[in-house]
């Protein structure tokens, strides 16, 4: 790899420094489609998938499901139904892509959503508080539990795998002492049920969209013409403007398709996207700030990468430890505020049962690397969206329980073995 | 070269020692290092060069003796101490994030911030220009991940970090030990231009040749003591071998 750098300079570099042939000659090319798009073929070939085995797997299921279902997989109740679907376990999954990306696991995320919901309902129901304060409850309750998950796994040095077993079990007690044997907590808060069952105003869907595809479209267009006027490594400008395009087509065509009426009955209309998502995009919006644009989100990445080499090039590592377990409980206690809307209630196996197994498939088919080092927010969007779509149809083909349990199983598997694979290709193929 | 002599070394080490539990790793051991030289650091395996580097970096710290830079008695408890002062480290294994690119690894853990966001340009631009600025030719794309460099590669990216920060003193722990024929060569050019740049440079190897090829002086470890600190062009061959493998040569060295 690399050896046809022979290619010519730009005449003029400024500042006197006389450049090799091969200095950086790649960044100078790369305004040529063509090298990108080889250079990117070989990273896939190299091992580093990125987002093709999700988007993949999406294209696959939903041939799949549209073949086996016709008429409702892909009807318009449907797809609104898919979205809230996806929406706790793709949040749970952001915080899980945290603690991967330091090469660690939460067992306990599951669970800790479980918690923080049964704290929240318990707030509302039994104290009569606000939901805002509920919920601000639930949050600490996740950051605690964070702090105490990061400090035994980052000072007391106990693998993570461990001490999140132990509070897998434990946190369960807690649930079962806040609401009782095999009871349920109703949620009739409007807000909070808001979130799963009630829709947007269809202008402020169509703006949101647009904003937000304007708004990536601006970000993605400064960097490169920044780059490219400083004569930096720029990718070409058609890979810009088709990356642009993507995600605002898929934007618009999503923000469409929830607009549609849906109702069953003629006579009302339901229609719109369902609050929760708007919620996704901004918590993926932080989540990709921060990893990718702050100096805390690089630390992440090299404490997953090389953990010594991080610390000797000054980086608190115990401090980046356990800000990513409270950064991820935070995360699951949001996704436990989630899911009790979906369901407009907590019960003792909230956040029990699958629901971890789901998010770490999610993050994993995303194209986050349960090894570390490698991983994105978006990943959990992605595999959120998998792991929802294989829910939904198993759900609408009446699959049995036994079976459901099987395909997941599997599904983790293939995504883990996926990711196991192609770490092998990047250490063979890596000098 | 004469004019060395004249300038205060950068580092003096006296009377250091460094024990791990029961084992005295370093014994009064004296090192000192000048502006503009490359003092090369030899010793056999296991003989303490590592252990000494480790705390020059601040790594670890020294059980005892005295530590002065520029003068001035210091003891940098973290590598980032160490880095204040102007004391950069290449370590023997490199420590480089292989899931980050050249200029990631370059910044590591001293990024450039524009308010929150990283500042990418400023740092892609500083790290092009020390590239530059050291004839490096072979890293093809400052924003490649070191994982998808060679061994020289690597070395090449450990060390442009060492030189991108103002620093007075870069410390090569056996930079040239993996490589080959042609990526050693480059590897000792940058070594003597970094000396020829007016810094204060330690060069720990195993390789004769190279060590007469590009130092100054030489510091001879003979089992975790300071054997002789001597001009390069004063020894022979023979008596630095014969430093390493029995701490004396003639009356140079430890005394029998
Ligand atoms: N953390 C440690 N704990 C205990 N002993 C150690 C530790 N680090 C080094 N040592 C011991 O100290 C001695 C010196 O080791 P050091 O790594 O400094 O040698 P070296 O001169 O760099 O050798 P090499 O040429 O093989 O790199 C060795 O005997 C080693 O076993
Ligand atoms: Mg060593």
């Amino acid at each position: 790899m690399g050896d046809a750098m022979s290619t010519d300079l730009p005449a003029s570099k400024g500042s006197g420094v006389k450049l090799a042939d091969s200095d950086f000659a790649a960044d100078h090319r790369s305004t040529d489609v063509r090298t990108a798009v080889g250079d990117y073929w070989l990273r896939v070939r190299s091992g580093d998938l990125g987002a093709i085995p999700a988007i993949l797997g999406l294209a696959g299921l939903i041939v799949l499901f549209t073949a086996l279902r016709p008429d409702t997989f892909l009807s318009k109740g449907n797809l609104a139904n898919l979205s809230t679907q996806a929406l706790p376990v793709t949040i749970l999954a952001m915080g899980l892509v945290f603690v991967l990306l330091l090469g660690e696991i939460d067992l306990s995320a599951g669970v800790a959503s479980g918690v923080c919901a049964a704290v929240m309902a318990k707030l509302i129901v039994d104290s009569g508080q606000p939901w805002y304060v509920a919920v601000l409850a639930a949050i600490a309750i996740g950051i605690v539990i964070g702090t105490v998950l990061g400090w035994l796994v980052a000072v007391v040095r106990i693998p993570s795998f461990v001490v999140s077993l132990a509070f897998f079990l434990g946190l369960q007690g807690i649930t079962l002492r806040l609401i009782g044997d095999g009871g349920t907590v109703p949620v009739h808060d409007d807000v909070i049920v808001a979130l799963a069952n009630k829709n947007m105003p269809l202008w402020l869907g169509w703006t949101a969209a647009v904003v937000c595809a304007a708004g990536y479209a601006a970000t993605q267009l400064r960097r490169w013409q920044r780059q490219r006027s400083r004569g930096l490594a720029a990718s070409p400008i058609e890979l810009v403007a088709a990356r642009v395009a993507v995600v605002a087509v898929v934007l618009l065509a999503g923000t469409y398709l929830l607009s549609l009426d849906r109702a069953p009955s003629p006579l009302v209309t339901l229609a719109g996207i369902p609050w929760g998502v708007p919620l996704v995009a901004v918590l993926l919006i932080i989540c990709t700030f921060v990893l990718g644009r702050t100096s805390f989100g690089r630390h992440i990445y090299a404490v997953g990468g090389n953990a010594e080499a991080a610390r000797r090039a000054g980086i608190n590592v115990t401090r980046i430890k356990v800000a990513v377990f409270m950064i991820s409980s935070a995360l699951a206690a949001i996704s436990g505020v989630v899911a009790a809307s979906r369901l407009n209630s907590v019960a003792t196996d909230s956040g029990g049962g699958n629901t971890l197994l789901y998010a770490v498939g999610a993050a994993v088919i995303g194209g986050t690397s349960l090894f570390g080092g490698r991983g994105r927010a978006r990943d959990a969007v992605l595999g959120g969206l998998v792991i929802a779509i294989i829910d939904n149809g198993l759900g609408l083909l009446g699959t049995k329980a036994y079976a459901n349990f099987l395909i997941t199983g599997v599904v983790l598997l293939l995504a883990a073995s996926i990711d196991a694979t192609a770490r092998r290709r990047r250490s063979s193929t890596g000098r | 070269m004469s004019h060395a002599t004249a300038v205060r070394p950068v580092l003096e080490l006296r009377g250091i020692d460094k024990s791990f539990g029961p084992v005295r790793v370093l014994h009064d051991v004296a090192l000192t290092a000048h502006p503009g030289e490359v003092t090369a650091l030899v010793g056999d395996n296991g003989a303490g060069k590592t252990t000494l580097v480790k705390g020059i970096g601040g790594v670890h710290g020294f059980d005892a003796g005295e530590y002065r830079f520029n003068g001035e008695p210091v003891r940098p408890r973290s590598p980032r101490d160490a880095a204040a002062l102007g004391i950069e480290v290449v370590h023997q294994d490199l420590a480089l994030c292989e899931n980050l690119d050249v200029v990631e690894n370059m910044f590591l853990g001293r990024e450039r911030s524009n308010g929150l966001a990283l500042d990418e340009t400023a740092m892609e631009e500083a790290a092009r220009r020390t590239l530059a600025g050291l004839s490096v030719r072979t890293v093809g794309s400052v924003r490649r991940r070191v994982s998808e460099l060679s061994g020289g590669q690597r070395q090449t990216v450990a060390i442009a970090r060492a030189v991108l920060w103002d620093s007075r003193l870069v410390v090569l722990d056996e930079p040239a030990a993996a490589l080959g024929v042609a990526q050693t060569q480059q590897v000792l050019e940058l070594v003597r231009r970094l000396a020829d740049k007016g810094l204060a440079v330690i060069l720990v190897s195993h390789n004769m040749n190279d060590v007469f090829a590009v130092s100054d002086r030489i510091v001879a470890l003979y089992l975790g003591r300071t054997a002789a600190q001597v001009r390069t062009a004063d020894v022979t061959h023979r008596q630095v071998v014969e430093l390493i493998t029995s701490g004396r040569t003639g009356d140079l060295g430890l005394p029998a």
